[in-house]
């Protein structure tokens, strides 16, 4: 059984968004090692993309679709400090454990 | 040029000292003595020159006053302070004297003053305090009149301890401040409670007082009262005065002559509708002033110091004009007020040139004799003695005479037989002064020639308090006469006092100052003596208790005093004498207060208000937001994923929001 393009509503690909951003939070709270919590991240980020462009199909709204431009331009921007970021940390403490780094304990 | 667009210009008066001030403080360096001085001094009698022209305007304009708004320095809602003067009979009367007398104060000073190393700043306080007074005297309200009011204060304080070297000097400037701003705070009120009823302060509404409730007037007149105790130095504020002799001797003359003290009498004489609506203001008036005279002529009779005896004189004066107040003869005042400035005026120019010609002593017991020395001087003191004692033809007796015979007329016996009495009084201390000073034996030689010197060490005050031991002699050559700027302003001051007199002669079509200040005290009950014989009578009793002032005082000090430790008057006033001299241990008895009772009750005041609740409020709002910060803290673990879990459950948290509210 094939599906046709048509079977396919847009609930699916919103019920994918909620599942895919569940694992990313999820994960980002449970993980502990920073790559990883920061891939999470990526994850609901785009959740959140999928989200938008659904919307923009099924309202024939082209603003999703430009809202996700601007998503992934943070994103970038995001990976860039984010990295450079867990980069100085590797270099300082070889190993990146997130409850390692708990300094700012009040 | 009308005369009303004359009187516009009225600003210029107070405007034009004010500018000598400014001048002389921003360039006192550059300007040397003796330029200061003679610039001061110009500007001064510019201001007089204009005030005469002001004077002559007025006499044009019908109704006698004139308001000028010069711009409005606070518009508040239904509450503008304007910067504004009035010309009326009062206020120029008042400019008069106080920029006429000042003019010869400054020309005195730039004699007496000479050599000191803070020449033009002295004259640049000076030309402010006049500005000052001005101010004061031609304010359109309250509220101006108050700014001077605390001018004259500022200045008092700046003149007052001008040698600040010297520690009592810097202390007697303080004292004159602190126990003026007790009288300020009545003052104060005062304009509180009248804007509150009046819901303006200018003198137009003056008027509307006797609308209000007469416990109202009485509280406002009295609080104005004590504005006026403080500044003119009546029981039981007048402690600050006799201090403020450390002061360079101008500047007593300023004070007693021409600014500060006369601004009680001024503020009563203004506001004297409130004080007409409430006999019991004008009862305590009648009765401190009475009492002040009294009590302040019995401490002159023995003080040694020849400034300390003629400013418990100035206090005695001023209780009578204050007396005068209270029986509702404000004319009467107000004309003592102008010859006692000049009288006194004199009397403080001579005892600056007496100190200044005789090696900067201040003990009456160590001078006499000086007539041969100080010819000029003594001329001027001699005449401003008569004066002051109420003999006719001179001009403290016609004065004095007026406010006495009103206080009969207006049945107030009890303050006319006080104020008798005081006439007595004021005969017996000024014969002491003048007969110590200028005649009787000479007691300022140094027996050896090595006790002689000139200059004194200048942190030490030569103001002599009663009980010190006469300070020694140390002349090894005569007392000189002063310079001609000196002995000038004192001759033509008392040529002043002589004729001042004719202002106001007591003859139906003479009383000129009545007639002029009609306008201002039109709604004032005239009073007057029955007949001319009971005036008279009245004239020839007061002149009387003068005389045998006089005669008692001639009889104990006219051969002087035979050892200088020696004083016969003291000798034989006793106990009393004693109480004289220490001016009824007032001082003392606050100063014991002070120590005592109100020293422990600040320290209960600060162990328990203070420690306990003031500081216990501030340290207990601390302690609060402190544990509550600690406990707070604990959220904060430092740990990523406690904080993403935060953000998550919050997220969540909107959400479930959202969708239970649809």
């Amino acid at each position: 059984m094939t599906l046709a393009a048509a079977d396919v509503t847009a609930n699916y690909y919103l019920v994918l968004a909620a599942l895919l951003f569940t694992v990313g939070a999820i994960g980002l709270l449970v993980r502990r090692n920073v790559l990883v919590m920061f891939m999470c991240v990526e994850l609901m980020l785009n959740a959140a993309n999928l989200t938008f462009v659904t919307f923009a199909r099924e309202l024939d709204d082209v603003g999703g679709q430009a809202i996700v431009f601007f998503t992934l331009v943070v994103a970038a921007a995001e990976v860039a400090v984010g990295l450079g970021i867990i980069v100085a940390i590797f270099r300082r403490r070889r190993g990146a454990t997130a409850d390692d780094l708990h300094i700012l304990k009040g | 040029m009308s005369s009303s667009d004359l009187l516009d210009l009225l600003w210029l008066v107070p405007a034009l000292p004010l500018a000598g001030a400014v001048t002389l403080m921003l360039f006192g360096k550059r300007i040397r003595e003796p330029i200061a001085g003679w610039v001061a001094t110009a500007l001064v009698g510019l201001s007089f020159v204009w005030t005469v022209v002001m004077f002559l305007a007025l006499r044009d304009v019908e109704p006698r006053a004139h308001e000028t708004i010069i711009w409005k320095l606070v518009p508040a809602g239904g509450f503008d302070v304007q910067l504004g003067f009035l010309a009326d009979p009062l206020s120029i009367t008042f400019a008069l004297f106080v920029t006429g007398v000042a003019t010869l104060i400054h020309l005195f000073s730039i004699g007496y003053m000479h050599g000191d190393e803070r020449f033009s700043r002295f004259f640049a306080y000076l030309n402010l305090f006049v500005a000052a007074m001005l101010v004061l005297v031609l304010g359109n309200g309250f509220l101006i009149t108050f700014l001077g009011w605390e001018g004259v204060g500022v200045c008092s304080y700046l003149l007052v301890s001008f040698w600040f070297e010297r520690p009592a000097a810097a202390i007697a400037g303080k004292k004159a401040f602190v126990t003026t701003r007790v009288g300020d705070f009545g003052f104060m009120l005062a304009m509180f409670l009248i804007f509150e009823k009046l819901r303006t302060l200018d003198y137009a509404a003056l008027d509307r007082a006797a609308t209000l409730s007469t416990g109202t007037a009485t509280a406002i007149a009295l609080l104005l009262f004590l504005g006026a105790v403080g500044k003119s130095a009546q029981f039981p504020l007048h402690v600050w005065l006799p201090d403020a002799m450390e002061g360079p001797t101008p500047v007593s003359a300023l004070i007693h002559a021409a600014t500060m003290v006369t601004a009680g009498v001024f503020i009563v004489a203004r506001a004297h509708p409130f004080f007409e609506h409430s006999g019991t203001a004008m009862t305590v008036v009648a009765w401190i002033g009475a009492g002040t005279a009294l009590l302040a002529g019995t401490i002159a009779l023995v003080q040694p110091d020849i400034k300390r005896v003629l400013a418990y004189s100035t206090i005695s004066q001023l209780g009578y004009m204050f007396l005068a107040l209270g029986v509702g003869a404000y004319a009467a005042a107000i004309f003592m007020v102008i010859t006692h400035a000049f009288y006194k005026g004199t009397l403080f120019l001579g005892a600056g040139s007496v100190i200044h010609g005789s090696g900067d002593t201040q003990d009456l017991r160590t001078m006499g004799g000086l007539r041969k020395y100080l010819p000029l001087t003594a001329g001027g003191f001699i005449v401003a003695w008569l004066a002051i004692a109420g003999m006719p033809p001179f001009s403290g007796f016609w004065s004095k005479d007026e406010i006495l015979a009103s206080a009969f007329s207006a049945h107030d016996y009890g303050v006319w037989v006080v104020g008798v009495a005081a006439a007595l009084l004021t005969g017996l201390y000024m014969t002491r002064e003048v007969f110590l000073v200028f005649f009787g034996n000479e007691r300022f030689r140094a027996e050896r020639a090595s006790e002689a010197r000139e200059e004194d060490d200048i942190t030490a005050s030569p103001t002599v308090a009663f009980g010190d031991a006469p300070s020694p002699a140390r002349l090894d050559h005569d007392p000189h006469e002063s310079p001609r700027t000196m002995t000038t302003a004192i001759l033509f001051l008392g040529a002043l006092a002589v004729v001042a007199g004719v202002l106001n002669l007591p003859f139906r079509s003479l009383e000129f100052l009545t007639e002029w200040l009609e306008p201002v005290f039109e709604d004032v009950p005239e009073i007057h003596p029955n007949s001319f014989v009971g005036g008279f009578a009245l004239s020839t009793l007061s002149v009387t208790m003068g005389l045998i002032g006089i005669l008692v005082a001639l009889s104990l000090y006219r051969q002087g005093l035979r050892r200088p430790d020696e004083d016969p008057g003291l000798a034989r006033l006793g106990f009393a004498g004693r109480l004289f001299g220490h001016a009824y241990h007032f001082d003392e008895s606050i100063a014991r207060l002070v120590a005592g009772p109100v020293t422990r009750f600040s320290d209960w005041l600060d162990r328990t208000v203070d420690s306990r609740v003031i500081d216990g409020a501030v340290n207990g709002i601390g302690g609060l937001f402190g544990s509550l910060g600690g406990g707070l803290r604990r959220a904060q673990t430092g740990l990523v994923r406690n904080y993403a879990l935060g953000v998550v459950l919050g997220a969540a948290g909107l959400l479930l929001f959202m969708l239970v509210r649809g």
